[in-house]
């Protein structure tokens, strides 16, 4: 499971940053660098990422362990294009039936690999860094989103862990109704399907009652909402937003210097 | 002024024919505490909405008036507090002091008042933890007086319970019991639904019955209440105190073993626990929560793989094969022999109709079509289920929903039943059909193994007992 709640050290000297702030800031870093296609702009990005790691807090074998899903998709990029892609220049390194592999298929998959790490490791480092409430509170009081959203996103989002709880038990529960799909995979396909309706039954009754429960104290009943955790955003918070484009526009300078950059419109 | 003034009340879901509360009189005053009472559906918690303002006008059709403090239920909301009976679907943030702060941000109570009064309610509850603490770090207990926290900051005039500790061990439910008496002050208005009377007592200076089909039945103090009404409460399927039912023990001694377990355990949950389920005898296993008495229940019934030791059949349960562990059974196989009947009754339905929910496990082991429609029929016949025989078992009450988990669980007709806490929030009425059930089962030379904390059902049925320690 794709773990979701923070664990950085909470007073690391960037992991404190407003979350709004924390998130424009990886907003605007991965948006910059969507701009080139070329593999050494994401790698400059990649190191300053992974240079500024240890100002939020985070150790590098949490963040490996995070970011395994995205590990997954950086196999399943290099082996696609092995297989598929279309430009098979440069010199052969292995030639084995259909697999063919060039030295320009390799670079193409490497720059992709790190662009998608490049992109993706700001926000794997936000998540990692604020906790789901500490966001809400700044969403609702420095980026100005309604409260209906974020507080029902975020009381929504405490249930998601019981659903695992809940999958397992109701798959046991079929099995003690003497319903299972041993080998055949047509009829594993309809137990899943069939287990997942009676989990979203159950999910949707949940959210129901949590909902009446939410208008028992009043939530959304048109009276001024005041916050009792004060989110605030300042200098710092602006500097490390300003920080993120600057050095997010500086990966791309270098690629425009030494002449690898490749615009991804035009 | 009353507090609470009902006339003629009456509501209909959307969509439903038939009411689910209607011509109900009542005047409550300031300060007093009021038991709800009356069977399954007849509209206990549809009457504790209305209160609390929270049936939309669009959601249902409605008679009559109801008024708090003489306002519409829908404009006095900051005048009521409730708490619910699941504590998972009521609490809304993930630290304890930010839950008990939400009504209060949600009421506009300016920043600086909000901490001080969540630390008082907090204190009120007897909460005994930090406001940082994790909610999901609760136990069911903990929760629902968080919960209760939650409302009384809140400062309300009338104060709801819906069934507040119906999910609850009975130390959950005493903690909190405990906590709502001493929170309450003398012109809180309360207003109490709960199952279990003799709990509820101490708390309330006046009962209230509703009728089923409509109206308010009876009125008045406790004890002249149940002095002249108990035995048609009592009948009613209403826990009248002080009413005991006779017990049925096994008539004649155990019979041959059915199942053991070796050493069974699966760590963290439940520490290794030896014993022996017998034909002809129905054993309790006991234990404080986390325990891992629901972990032993799945084991037992062959759900799950043990971490340490073993459950072994014995040839009398399954034959050839017993030389296999249960766990490794195919699903058809292990429903003939073993039945497993889950908290929830919901988790375990897989059709859209009662019939075809009791018709699927005998399908499923390959008995012919006839034997299936006989043993529907005299399922439907004994769990008075014939009546709802077309509806969808998720639209069933309580009570209902747990006889037909029982009734499936019993329709492949398996030689061991294991039911994981099957009194749990039930009348009497369902309460005593469960006893009379299990202990027939018994009579005829089934096993049967119950986990609960219900001492009552304990003290009616078990032939033996095993209590789990926490690991």
């Amino acid at each position: 499971m794709i773990g979701v709640e923070p664990v950085a050290a909470p007073d690391a000297p960037l992991a404190r940053r407003n979350p709004v702030a924390k998130l424009a800031a990886a907003l605007v870093f991965s948006f910059i660098l969507v701009a080139t296609l070329d593999p050494v702009a994401p790698a400059i990005a990649l190191a300053i990422e992974l240079a500024l790691l240890p100002l939020f807090g985070v150790r590098y074998r949490v963040l490996a362990r995070r970011a395994l899903p995205l590990l997954a998709g950086g196999v399943g990029i290099v082996a696609t294009l092995v297989l598929f892609a279309a430009d098979r220049s440069g010199r052969v390194l292995l030639d084995v039936g259909p697999v063919l592999v060039t030295e320009g298929v390799l670079v193409t998959a490497l720059g992709l690999v790190l662009r998608m790490f490049a992109v993706a490791l700001p926000g794997v480092i936000v998540f990692a860094t604020t906790d789901p409430t500490d966001l809400a509170d700044a969403l609702i009081q420095n980026a100005k989103a309604p409260a209906r959203f974020a507080i029902g996103a975020l009381a929504a989002f405490r249930l998601v862990p019981l659903l695992g709880q809940e999958w397992q038990t109701i798959a046991l529960a079929r099995r003690a109704r003497g319903v299972d799909a041993g080998r055949n995979p047509v009829a594993r396909l309809r137990l899943f399907g069939s287990t997942a309706f009676a989990l979203l039954v159950g999910a949707i009754r949940r959210g129901t009652r949590l909902a009446v429960a939410m208008d028992a104290r009043g939530f959304d009943a048109g009276t001024p909402r005041t916050v009792a955790r004060r989110q605030h955003f300042g200098t710092a918070d602006w500097l490390l937003l300003v920080g993120a484009a600057v050095l997010a526009g500086g990966a791309l300078a270098v690629s425009i210097a030494l002449g690898t950059f490749r615009p991804l419109l035009g | 002024m009353n507090a609470v003034r009902l006339r003629g009340f009456g509501w209909r879901h959307a969509g439903r024919r038939r009411w689910a509360v209607r011509g109900v009189d009542l005047d409550v005053a300031a300060g007093e505490r009021v038991l709800l009472l009356g069977p399954s559906g007849a509209g206990k918690s549809t009457l504790l909405a209305a209160l609390a303002g929270l049936l939309p006008l669009d959601s249902g059709e409605r008679e009559g008036t109801v008024e708090i403090d003489g306002r519409d239920p829908r404009t006095a909301r900051e005048r009521v507090g409730v708490v619910f009976q699941d504590p998972q679907s009521q609490l809304v943030m993930a630290r304890c002091g930010d839950d008990v702060a939400f009504g209060l941000e949600n009421r506009g109570v300016p920043a600086e008042a909000i901490w001080p009064r969540v630390d008082a309610a907090l204190r009120r509850v007897g909460f005994p933890y930090h406001r940082d603490r994790p909610t999901a770090a609760l136990s069911g207990g903990e929760q629902q007086r968080l919960a209760l926290a939650g409302a009384l900051a809140l400062r309300p005039r009338l104060l709801l319970l819906d069934e507040p500790t119906a999910n609850l061990d009975p130390a959950g439910a005493h903690l909190v019991r405990q906590a709502v008496a001493d929170a309450l002050d003398d012109d809180t208005t309360l207003i109490l639904v709960e199952h279990r009377v003799a709990d509820a007592l101490p708390l309330v200076n006046r009962v209230v019955v509703l009728e089923p089909g409509g109206g308010i039945r009876v009125d008045g103090p406790p004890e002249a209440v149940f002095d002249r009404y108990g035995d048609a409460l009592d009948a009613d399927g209403v826990w009248v105190p002080g009413r005991s039912t006779p017990p049925r023990h096994a008539p004649s001694p155990a019979g041959e073993v059915l199942l053991t377990a070796d050493r069974l355990g699966l760590p963290p949950r439940l520490a290794a626990t030896d014993c022996a389920v017998r034909a002809g005898e129905a054993l309790a296993v006991l234990g404080p929560n986390g325990a891992g008495k629901s972990t032993l229940a799945l084991l037992l019934g062959g759900l799950l793989r043990p971490g340490t030791g073993r459950v072994c059949a014995t040839p009398a349960l399954a034959g050839p094969d017993a030389r296999t562990p249960p766990h490794r059974w195919r699903a058809p196989a292990l429903t003939r022999r073993i039945g497993s009947v889950f908290q929830d009754p919901e988790h375990q339905f897989v059709t859209g109709t009662v019939l075809d929910e009791l018709a699927l496990g005998p399908r499923r082991t390959g008995q012919p079509e006839p034997a299936v429609r006989a043993t529907v029929d005299s399922l439907l016949g004994r769990l008075r289920l014939i009546d709802l025989a077309g509806a969808n078992p998720y639209t069933l009450s309580g009570g209902e929903a747990r006889r037909l988990s029982v009734a499936t669980a019993l329709a492949t007709a398996p030689r061991l039943l294991v039911c994981d806490e099957p009194t749990f929030g039930q009348d009497r009425r369902t309460w005593r059909e469960l006893v009379d059930l299990f202990a027939d089962l018994r009579d005829d030379g089934h096993g049967v193994v119950t986990v609960t904390h219900d001492a009552d059902f304990v003290s009616a049925l078990a032939d033996r007992t095993v209590t789990l320690a926490r690991p």
